[in-house]
């Protein structure tokens, strides 16, 4: 049974490092990865009318828009080293809803950049690095 | 582009402000007034038309708004009481399939339908209840939020269920829909379609009057109160203050944009916990009087003499503004709570039902036990609306207008921007869903935001009530005829609720430990 490796990505550099860490460490145990894109979404805010009348086709333009930018290119380049790689796309608060794949998937790992904000804005606005590392059931590795 | 129509709005909105400075500025407000009272005094005349009843005249429509919540509440088998926790845990997301993350929750549809509720008739509408009608008007309040509660019900689910889902995946539901289609499916196309019309024309009007003058008179009011009062520079300049208002207004509504709105949906909850919390520490701080207080309210309930007309007064007052405020039966909330994600329309219904809740039996309850317990209905002979809930407050914290003054702004700001899309969605359905209809309405409302700060209380209150009471009519009929199906549509639910065919997740939205 292959192991799953599960990383996060954003589109920015350091989660590009993250997938790059995770594909060696998956290629080196034989595993398969798991790329997931998580849109910031709660389903706690106030909103207007009309752009609740909007949510649903501006949901699918979000998830096109992740994928044919971010995702896709990204999977593809990770499959052509011969990884087996599949590509996810959610709506969610980024820290919940990567230890919620993590055990939809099997995941053993997972990886997510840091992004190197600076600590007075860490503590502040919380980081999903740090948030994940409190609520995930698997090991967490942060990349730099 | 957008810009160039907000631009548009604001200099129309700015012209009109112009021809009033032609004028005396105490001189455009006598002038709308005389333009638009006999007007209004008709059609009040009709809507309200009232038959005497136990020595008190009792509007045939809030008698009718009443019988149906009532109807609602006994034929649906106090679902109110019944659903009441599972509500919550639809609110909560407990029954939402992470599938579905990032449609619109359960949350939203009930939070943008509150803050299109939750307005001056939560705080102004209340003070004029109260002293018009006595204490008593509280308690009848309460009641008719509760049994409000079940029509909401009925009409939120009808939403869902006859709504259009278009197929850029944009979805439109009200009233207009399910009248029309609903009763189709009855065999009564015709009737449908000219309830649905009747309904759309009501709506306009209402979201024009109770959606939008008596929102911005009030709040303008209240300006006025903490800037000095009748010696206030602003005193006689409601059109400048309606024209700054209508241009952030059409600043949202045409020009969509958003960080505006972002902000007040934002600000609005907050400024709702003040005001709750502020109502507590008055009530708490007075415990001494709440038995005096409830004394008062249910001796005012049931006291065949007392002010205007003992119980009848105060239950007329209370149903009034109960109606008003929480909007059960008018069919409004049906539009905004349609755009909500699921397959099962009754849960969305079953979600409604916290808003009479929220909106009738707490907020505005608050305000009354605050007003009663102060003492102010009695002390404050002569004042309407917002200044007495002003005065009630201020007799604890002296400060509190300012803050009053503020919140009164946002909530009547909030309650704009969702009347002015239920308009909207009534002038469309009228004229063609089509960019430009939709662009002539909101000019319209950002006009009429200028005309309702400018009229003096009376006539925007009675034509505000009218519209929106109007609105019912319509609605109310094809919701009788429509029950039987909502109570199919819940009697199903129900039993697979109950038979665990109704998938539960785990409440995955929240960063819980384990």
């Amino acid at each position: 049974m292959t192991d799953t490796m599960l990383v996060g990505i954003d589109g920015s550099e350091a989660s590009r490092r993250a997938a790059e860490f995770a594909a060696t460490r998956a290629r080196a145990g034989r595993a398969r990865l798991v790329a997931a894109y998580v849109i910031e979404w709660s389903p706690y805010t106030f909103n207007t009318p009309e752009e609740n009348e909007q949510r649903h086709k501006r949901r699918e333009e979000e998830i096109e828009r992740a994928r044919t930018q971010v995702l896709d290119p990204l999977v593809a380049t990770l499959r052509s080293s011969g990884l087996e790689v599949e590509g996810v796309v959610r709506h969610g608060h980024a820290a919940q809803v990567l230890s919620d794949l993590a055990v939809e998937h099997g995941a053993a790992q997972i990886f997510i950049g840091r992004r190197g904000i600076s600590k007075i804005a860490a503590l502040l606005f919380g980081s999903v690095a740090g948030s994940l590392v409190q609520v995930s059931p698997v090991p967490v590795t942060v990349v730099p | 582009m957008r810009y160039l129509l907000a631009g548009l709005a604001a200099s129309m909105a700015w012209s009109t402000a112009a021809l009033a400075q032609e004028a005396e500025a105490s001189g455009i407000d006598q002038a709308v007034n005389q333009l638009v009272s006999p007007i209004s005094d008709v059609i009040v005349a009709v809507i309200f038309y009232a038959v005497p009843m136990f020595g008190a005249d009792m509007p045939l429509i809030v008698l009718w708004l009443v019988i149906a919540a009532a109807i609602a509440t006994v034929y649906f088998n106090f679902i109110s009481f019944r659903a009441f926790k599972h509500a919550l845990e639809l609110i909560r997301g407990d029954y939402a399939n992470p599938k579905d993350a990032g449609e619109v929750s359960h949350f939203q549809a009930l939070a943008t339908a509150l803050s299109g509720t939750v307005g001056l008739g939560n705080i102004a509408g209340v003070a004029i209840a109260v002293s018009i009608g006595g204490p008593g008007a509280t308690f009848w309040m309460i009641l008719a939020g509760l049994m409000g509660m079940s029509l909401k019900f009925a009409e939120c689910t009808l939403g869902v269920k006859y709504r259009n889902e278009y197929a850029d995946g944009t979805v439109s539901g009200g009233p207009m829909y399910y009248l029309s289609k609903g009763l189709a499916e009855k065999g009564m196309a015709g009737l449908g379609r000219f309830l649905a019309v009747f309904f759309a024309v009501c709506c306009i009007a209402g979201s024009l009057g109770g959606g939008n003058m008596f929102q911005a008179n009030q709040s303008f009011q209240q300006f006025v109160n903490v800037t000095g009062g009748t010696g206030s520079f602003f005193a006689d300049k409601g059109w400048l203050f309606g024209v700054v208002m209508a241009v952030v207004v059409g600043a949202v509504i045409i020009g969509g944009i958003k960080s505006i709105a972002r902000v007040t949906e934002k600000v609005v909850p907050f400024m709702a916990v003040i005001y709750c919390g502020a109502g507590l520490i008055i009530i708490l701080a007075n415990f001494t009087q709440i038995p005096a207080a409830f004394a008062a309210i249910i001796g005012g309930a049931f006291s065949p003499e007392g002010v205007a007309g003992g119980f009848v007064g105060a239950l007329i007052q209370g149903f009034r503004r109960a109606a008003f405020s929480n909007e059960a039966g008018i069919g409004s909330a049906s539009i905004a709570h349609s755009a909500v994600r699921t397959k099962e329309p009754i849960t969305e219904g079953l979600v409604a039902l916290h808003e009479p809740f929220i909106d009738t039996v707490v907020i505005c309850t608050m305000t009354a036990l605050v007003i009663v317990i102060t003492g102010t209905y009695t002390a404050g002979a002569g004042m309407g609306g917002v200044e007495l809930t002003s005065t009630a407050f201020a007799s604890v914290f002296p400060w509190f207008p300012y803050v009053l003054a503020l919140a009164v702004i946002l909530f009547a700001f909030s309650t704009m921007i969702s009347w002015s899309y239920y308009g909207a969605k009534s002038w469309t359905y009228l004229f063609g869903e089509s960019r430009t209809m939709d662009l002539v309405f909101k000019l319209i409302f950002c006009i009429f935001v200028v005309i309702g700060s400018s009229m003096s209380l009376g006539p925007v209150v009675d034509l505000s009530d009218s519209a929106i009471f109007a609105m019912a009519i319509a609605n109310i009929i094809g919701l009788y005829i429509l029950f039987p199906v909502v109570k199919e549509e819940l009697r199903s639910y129900w039993s697979r609720l109950q038979s665990g065919q109704i998938p539960r997740y785990r409440s995955t939205w929240l960063i819980h430990v384990d």
